[in-house]
């Protein structure tokens, strides 16, 4: 048990995450999250107004499963598989967002400066989920892939676009990380 | 019931990326500080097992479970879609510490907030669905 509750180090992440791309392959489909967004939207009927989204989801059922089966699996891990929520971060980390405002930093899972309930109510706090999610809704399907379609399964299959997708992944993460993130917190 | 293997498939995943905890904002922004090797060495290392497997699928050494060719679609080509695209999705990823996968993990780690993302998330992708004929690829 001591191996399932501790927290995964790189080397089995890594390689278990090529597993998933192995299967998905396996079963004769792909590795990618970002396109299920898409098809919300076509559930959601956006293709009366945009012909963009006329598309035929039911297609694409395999992925919205695969994508409650991740939900799923977040919930088990949650409940079952952390009895720690703590992160272990670098002292040098933990002492920077200190001093960017972020309190105990590593202490949980997910910092409350962002992830709170209360910052549901502030216009700062929810301002930032909001310009996330549209930068991350709009730059996956602009780029056409995410981190698991660009970065792993696009990289791995060797191709240009996703090699330039993932230097500007890193682009604009820095941009935000270094640059950004002084002047917001 | 042919879909319960992509349920299975899935839940693997998230299990994979809560216990690694590639889903935790803290990891993304040390990522991005160069403060640890983790995030580097489960992409790095999924991408090396990958370059593998992708290698086995085209040349037809590895199979389908119903003994096809397995094909690895080609990724639409553009500098600009690409690049900016990508930039824009990195401005977000790095903003919450969460790329779409992640996002339906915490989901069902409870975590409220992110349904606002990923709410949002939807909406930025009505957004360039909207502009696709306009924007520069």
């Amino acid at each position: 048990m001591e191996i399932i509750t501790q927290p995964w180090p790189w080397y089995v992440a890594g390689p278990a995450i090529a597993f998933v791309l192995f299967l998905l392959f396996f079963f004769g489909r792909s590795f990618g999250v970002s396109t299920n967004l898409e098809t919300f939207c076509t559930i959601g009927g956006a293709g009366k107004f945009v012909d963009y989204f006329k598309t035929d989801w039911k297609a694409r059922t395999w992925s919205l499963v695969f994508v409650l089966g991740i939900v799923i699996g977040g919930f088990i891990s949650f409940n079952y598989l952390m009895p720690s929520q703590a992160i272990d971060l670098n002292p040098t980390t933990v002492h920077e967002l200190a001093d960017l405002g972020f309190a105990n930093a590593g202490s949980e899972y997910l910092p409350a400066e962002i992830f709170s309930t209360d910052n549901l109510l502030s216009p700062k706090g929810i301002g930032i989920l909001v310009v996330a999610g549209l930068f991350i809704g709009f730059g996956t399907r602009y780029a056409s892939g995410c981190t698991s379609g660009h970065a792993i399964t696009g990289l791995s299959s060797l191709q240009l676009p996703s090699l330039i997708a993932t230097i500007g992944f890193f682009a604009g993460g820095l941009i935000m990380t270094w640059f950004i993130f002084p002047l917001i917190f | 019931m042919k879909y319960i293997k992509f349920l299975l498939v899935g839940i693997l995943f998230g299990i994979i990326l809560s216990k690694s905890e590639v889903v935790s904002w803290y990891r993304i922004y040390e990522m991005f500080k160069f403060q640890s090797f983790h995030m580097y060495g489960v992409i790095g290392s999924a991408v090396a097992i990958g370059v593998v497997l992708m290698q086995l699928f085209k040349r037809g050494i590895i199979k389908d479970f119903q003994g096809k060719q397995i094909n690895i679609k080609p990724k639409k080509k553009g500098f600009i879609r690409t690049f900016v695209g990508g930039s824009i999705f990195g401005l977000g990823w790095a903003l919450v510490g969460a790329c779409p996968g992640p996002m339906f993990v915490l989901i069902g780690h409870g975590a409220v907030a992110i349904l606002i993302v990923l709410i949002s998330a939807v909406i930025g992708a009505f957004i360039y669905g909207t502009l696709s004929k306009k924007l520069p690829s």
